[in-house]
Formats: structure tokens, C-alpha cells, sequence
């Protein structure tokens, strides 16, 4: 049930990307293009996915738990460090240089798009640099 | 290259995106980050914490499927850019989104809703550093 329950939730979460031009880097990159050929179609999916989270999520909270699991798993850290910023700075840098994000690429890769998969590939070397990092003091959980 | 102003599509898919979150949320008890689904569903610490987020993922894959069985045409996707960016853009997004503990899904949408404090920090940082770099590239270099 859980899984099934996961796939579902997935394929309404990749439904929305796909509707809504998340998944079209030539879209996604004219969003950030203010000065050129702007398109800001994206300020719309970010307020229509707000808009339903900032209230779904405090009905959902009501609850004591989740369906499924028996605790809810909500990151807790308020930590604002080098990390945090220079990785967030770095994301925005990429995502401006491919005009994909990971949200955005997964249900992308069911279109069969080769440039897609490549991207996903670039996006997992990534998390492993990450991780052949000298190991910093890790000071919150995240 | 021009694209068209969506307002009704973006905002549909939008409430759709949201709703997926909060579905997870209600089941699993999880924000909706795809850096942190990608990365547990590919460095496996655990089979439980491996299978969900596959189950999820394959969900998510299956969606232009569906767009297509409905409405017969694929969605758009239009890569303006090289080979060459699409690689070093990605290994960029990989590395900062781990480092920074999140992408447009987790600090952006799950949470800007939560109103963490590190995502409020996270969201602008990343919006600025994107818009600047789109910026250099097709104004500055000329690319």
C-alpha cells in the first residue's frame, strides 16, 4: 500500500511539473532571463504549489501521524551557514548554466529525452563530489 | 527564444505540484525534496529508505505517459543550451543542492510553506545566483 501510495503521490507530483513548464528548460531560463525574452509563467507554478502546501500541510499536521509511517520526519535545523548559503548560491548557478532542476528532471526522463538522462547522470556525480568532500563537522541534521 | 506566457497551466500544475506534496506528507510523514529523494534512492542507506522514494520516482516518470495517453502530445521541452552546459550545469546542481540540503522542491516549495528558517535563507539565494547567471550568459558572453 505504502508504495503504491508513493508511486501515485509521484505521478501526481510529476503531472504538475509537466503541466505547469517546469520541465521546459527553454522556459525555465526565460523566467530568469528579466532583461531579455522574460516569461513569467514560473511565478505561477511556485504560488499555485505554496498556496496548497502552506494549507495542506497544517491539516495534515493535525493528524498524530502519517498514514503509513509512525512518526512525521520534518527537518527541524535553523542552522544558517557557509553550507547552507554557498551550496544554495551553487544550486542557482547550475540550474541557471542546464535550465533543469532535479524536481523537474525526474518526471522529464519519462519523456525519453536523452539531454534528460544526461543531466540526471551530471546531477549524481554531483551528490558524489559531495560526498568525497573532506568531511565537515557536521553541525546539524538536515 | 521567445516562450509563451502560461499563467492558467503554470498555476494548475502548480496546485497539482502542491498536492503531491502534501500527499506525501499525509502518507509518508516526508517533505517532497527531490535532491534529497534522487540522493536516498541512489546512495542506499537502508532498503526501506531506498524502495519508497524508487516507488515515488517511478511515479514521477510515469506522468509524461499520462500526459500523453490524455491529451496525445507529449510536453514541451525545448533544451536551449550545449551538451557541454547540461553537464556542468548538472554536476553544479548536484553539488550545491547537497551541500545546500535542497533544490526548488524541498526549500522552495515544501520549505517556503514550512517557513524555515533555512529555506527563506536557501530560496532568494538561489533565485539570485540563477537570474545572475542567465543573465551573464545570454547578455554578458553572449552565448
Amino acid at each position: 500500500m505504502k508504495h503504491l501510495f508513493s508511486l501515485l503521490t509521484g505521478l501526481v507530483f510529476g503531472t504538475g511539473i509537466a503541466i505547469s513548464g517546469m520541465m521546459d528548460p527553454a522556459k525555465v531560463l526565460n523566467f530568469f532571463d528579466i532583461v531579455g525574452t522574460w516569461d513569467p509563467s514560473l511565478m505561477f507554478v511556485m504560488g499555485g504549489a505554496l498556496i496548497v502546501t502552506f494549507v495542506g500541510y497544517r491539516l495534515v499536521w493535525r493528524r498524530s501521524k502519517p498514514l503509513f509511517e509512525q512518526r512525521f520526519q520534518v527537518p527541524t535545523s535553523t542552522l544558517i551557514d557557509t553550507k547552507l548559503i554557498g551550496g544554495s548560491a551553487l544550486f542557482g548557478i547550475g540550474w541557471g548554466i542546464a535550465g533543469f532542476c532535479p524536481g523537474a528532471a525526474i518526471p522529464a526522463l519519462g519523456t525519453g529525452r536523452w539531454e534528460v538522462a544526461l543531466f540526471l547522470i551530471a546531477v549524481t556525480a554531483g551528490f558524489y563530489v559531495r560526498r568525497l568532500l573532506p568531511a565537515a563537522p557536521e553541525k546539524a541534521a538536515t | 527564444m521567445e516562450t509563451a506566457f502560461t499563467p492558467f497551466a503554470s498555476l494548475g500544475g502548480g496546485l497539482l505540484i502542491g498536492l503531491g506534496a502534501v500527499l506525501l506528507m499525509l502518507g509518508l510523514g516526508r517533505i517532497f525534496g527531490a535532491t534529497g529523494i534522487l540522493s536516498g534512492a541512489v546512495f542506499v542507506e537502508s532498503r526501506d529508505e531506498m524502495t519508497w522514494r524508487l516507488s515515488l520516482i517511478l511515479g514521477m516518470i510515469l506522468a509524461p505517459g499520462l500526459i500523453f495517453a490524455v491529451t496525445g502530445a507529449m510536453p514541451a521541452l525545448t533544451v536551449p543550451v550545449s551538451p557541454a552546459m547540461i553537464i556542468v550545469g548538472g554536476v553544479i546542481v548536484g553539488l550545491g543542492a547537497s551541500l545546500g540540503s535542497g533544490c526548488t522542491s524541498g526549500h522552495g516549495v515544501c520549505g517556503l510553506s514550512r517557513l524555515s528558517l533555512r529555506s527563506l535563507v536557501a530560496v532568494p539565494t538561489f533565485m539570485a545566483t540563477a537570474t545572475i547567471t542567465v543573465f551573464l550568459i545570454r547578455h554578458v558572453f553572449g552565448a
